[in-house]
């Protein structure tokens, strides 16, 4: 989870990820991001994000985006 | 034919009920647009509104593009700004721009006030349906030239000040006929929209669609996030059309949408001037086996593309796309340093002679006398070619090959960017001593070197208020000491090296 956060914080440093759940609704990521997430997910877990779980539901907030990444690394 | 509106109009006689323009939810059609376009004319034609630049500053809509065609019709030219960019650079281009009239939405409107904008503006909406007077409006084609502007769009300045790039009738006309020849654009294209609306990208859709009476969807750009979200939105729409930049067609591609859902009705593909991945490109390939490829290759200052190749061979790792070659009416001059044209297998810079050379710099006689220069190979009569600062050289095939950049230029996600201008924004912080801006172009990665007062984060949320989205960095380093070169000159290379070798 740090090293997710670490990701996001990355991105904006001025976002509470820890209270924050409408990352993607409120428009604080953009498509740029996004992309930027997913590498890094791919880098630093070594899990690939398929395309049907890039949905809006899994980037809402940073703890939706942890459980996608722990579900992908049990599979 | 002499003015870009005469596409709108033979082709509202014609299909005057098929949609030209539409989002996710909102169409209008030729007949819509035409009849709108010519009252938007004429209400700013009646405040007095003739051959000078009309900003429209819109969120990215069919009413924007509509707006587009109003401000022709005044025999003025636009200039998009888009409601996404950030205010210091909104402000930036008033400044260099000083317009009088501006058309806007609610929301623009609302930021309009807040800048303290001293330019008279117009609700799009209150414009719209005004009455048309057809008199004032053919007066005013009467007295049009082909070399009149028909827009401004800004594109990064190295001084942190961006540069208004000023086009004819005439150069669009040349390059939509063109485009649409090496494209093959008809009345059944139905084009999918994904640049935004204030850079010339968004030529290549908006006036094939008006000549050929095809459609165009402008793709929500949220939809940009969600790779199946987007491919499904693409055959509901039956979208056969494409001219997207390399990062837009990689996100699909990377995140293995494919294997979940493939576009349906997608035949013809364009992409940008960025390098295309490989891998990737493969995977689009393999994906859409009977679709064309083309790749494209030009800079704003020459009204948008100017060198294309089709796909017509396997490409492997390692090896790159072909430029190719110039649209017809089109030259492309290979000069090395000395300004002698160069040999097969030899670097040369990119110079552009022709129709599609725009005017120049607007309001900047300085910056336009450096790159918009005589061409060196004539000395008989005046001849302006346009000097990109790309290098590229010819392959055994005769091919075109884009090599790099001559200077401190970079592109990333499709953008043209002059690291100068984010150190130049940077710099106008007061803690900023000093700041330099490095690229990993392997990881597509910005980072900000700098000396001063002011910690990482806090300069970070400043930038971000200011700066593009794709514009800012996403690593910012405080450092004690700038490495310097033997010169004394702030060393790049070095900086460049630790920030790629993390």
């Amino acid at each position: 989870m740090e090293k997710l956060l670490e990701i996001l914080q990355e991105l904006h440093p001025d976002v509470d990820y820890d209270s924050c759940e409408s990352l993607i609704n409120d428009k604080i990521l953009d498509s740029f991001d996004i992309i930027t997430i997913i590498t890094q997910i791919n880098t630093e877990f070594d899990v690939a994000v398929p395309a049907s779980e890039i949905i809006p539901e899994n980037f809402n907030s940073a703890k939706a985006l942890w459980a996608l990444v722990e579900r992908l690394l049990d599979d | 034919m002499t003015n870009l509106l005469e596409y709108l109009e033979k082709t509202v006689r014609e299909v005057p009920e098929k949609t030209a323009f539409a989002n996710d939810t909102y169409g209008i059609s030729f007949s819509q647009l035409s009849a709108r376009a010519r009252s938007t004319g004429t209400a700013l034609a009646k405040r007095g509104f003739y051959r000078e630049p009309v900003v429209v500053y819109m969120q990215k809509h069919p009413d924007m593009v509509n707006a587009f065609f109003g401000v022709l019709y005044a025999g003025c030219f636009y200039v998009p700004i888009d409601e996404e960019m950030p205010v210091h650079r909104i402000e930036l281009i008033f400044r260099s721009l000083k317009p009088r009239a501006v058309i806007c939405d609610e929301v623009s409107a609302k930021h309009i006030e807040e800048l303290g904008i001293k330019a008279e503006y117009m609700l799009y909406s209150d414009i719209m349906d005004s009455p048309e007077d057809s008199a004032l409006l053919g007066r005013i084609r009467a007295a049009h030239l082909d070399i009149d502007p028909a827009y401004i769009v800004f594109t990064s300045g190295s001084t942190g000040i961006p540069k208004g790039v000023c086009a004819c009738h005439r150069s669009v006309i040349d390059y939509i006929e063109t485009l649409s020849e090496v494209m093959g654009f008809s009345s059944d294209t139905v084009f999918g929209n994904q640049t935004p609306l204030y850079f010339d990208a968004c030529l290549k859709e908006l006036y094939p669609t008006l000549k050929f009476g095809a459609t165009t969807y402008l793709i929500p750009r949220s939809l940009f996030m969600f790779p199946v979200k987007l491919v499904e939105f693409l055959n509901e729409k039956k979208i056969n059309t494409i001219c997207w930049v390399v990062s837009a067609l990689t996100m699909v591609s990377a995140f293995g949408t494919f294997a979940t859902v493939k576009p349906q009705y997608l035949t013809n593909i364009a992409f940008g001037s960025e390098v295309f991945p490989i891998r990737q490109f493969n995977a689009w390939r393999e994906a859409l086996p009977k679709a064309r490829f083309t790749n494209l290759y030009g800079p704003t200052e020459a009204t948008g593309m100017s060198c294309w190749y089709r796909v017509d061979r396997e490409f492997g790792p390692g090896d790159v796309i072909p430029i190719g070659k110039p649209f017809r009416n089109t030259q492309i001059l290979l000069l090395k340093e000395d300004n002698t044209p160069a040999k097969q297998g030899e670097p040369g810079e990119i110079c552009i002679r022709g129709t599609s050379v725009t005017l120049g710099y607007y309001n900047d006689p300085e910056k336009t006398a450096e790159c918009f220069v005589q061409n060196p190979l004539n000395t008989a009569y005046p001849e302006i070619i346009y000097r990109t600062g790309d290098l590229a050289k010819y392959n055994e095939l005769g091919e075109l090959i884009f090599l790099s950049r001559k200077d401190y230029q970079i592109k990333r996600m499709g953008h043209r960017i002059e690291l100068g201008e984010i150190e130049a924004v940077a710099s106008l912080s007061e803690q900023i001593k000093s700041a330099c801006c490095v690229f990993d172009d392997v990881k597509n990665k910005l980072a900000l070197y700098y000396m001063g007062d002011i910690e990482p984060a806090a300069l970070g949320a400043e930038l971000k208020a200011k700066l593009p989205r794709y514009m800012l960095p996403q690593a910012f380093i405080k450092l004690d000491q700038m490495p310097l070169t033997p010169n004394g000159k702030l060393d790049r290379k070095t900086l460049k090296q630790r920030f790629m070798e993390g």
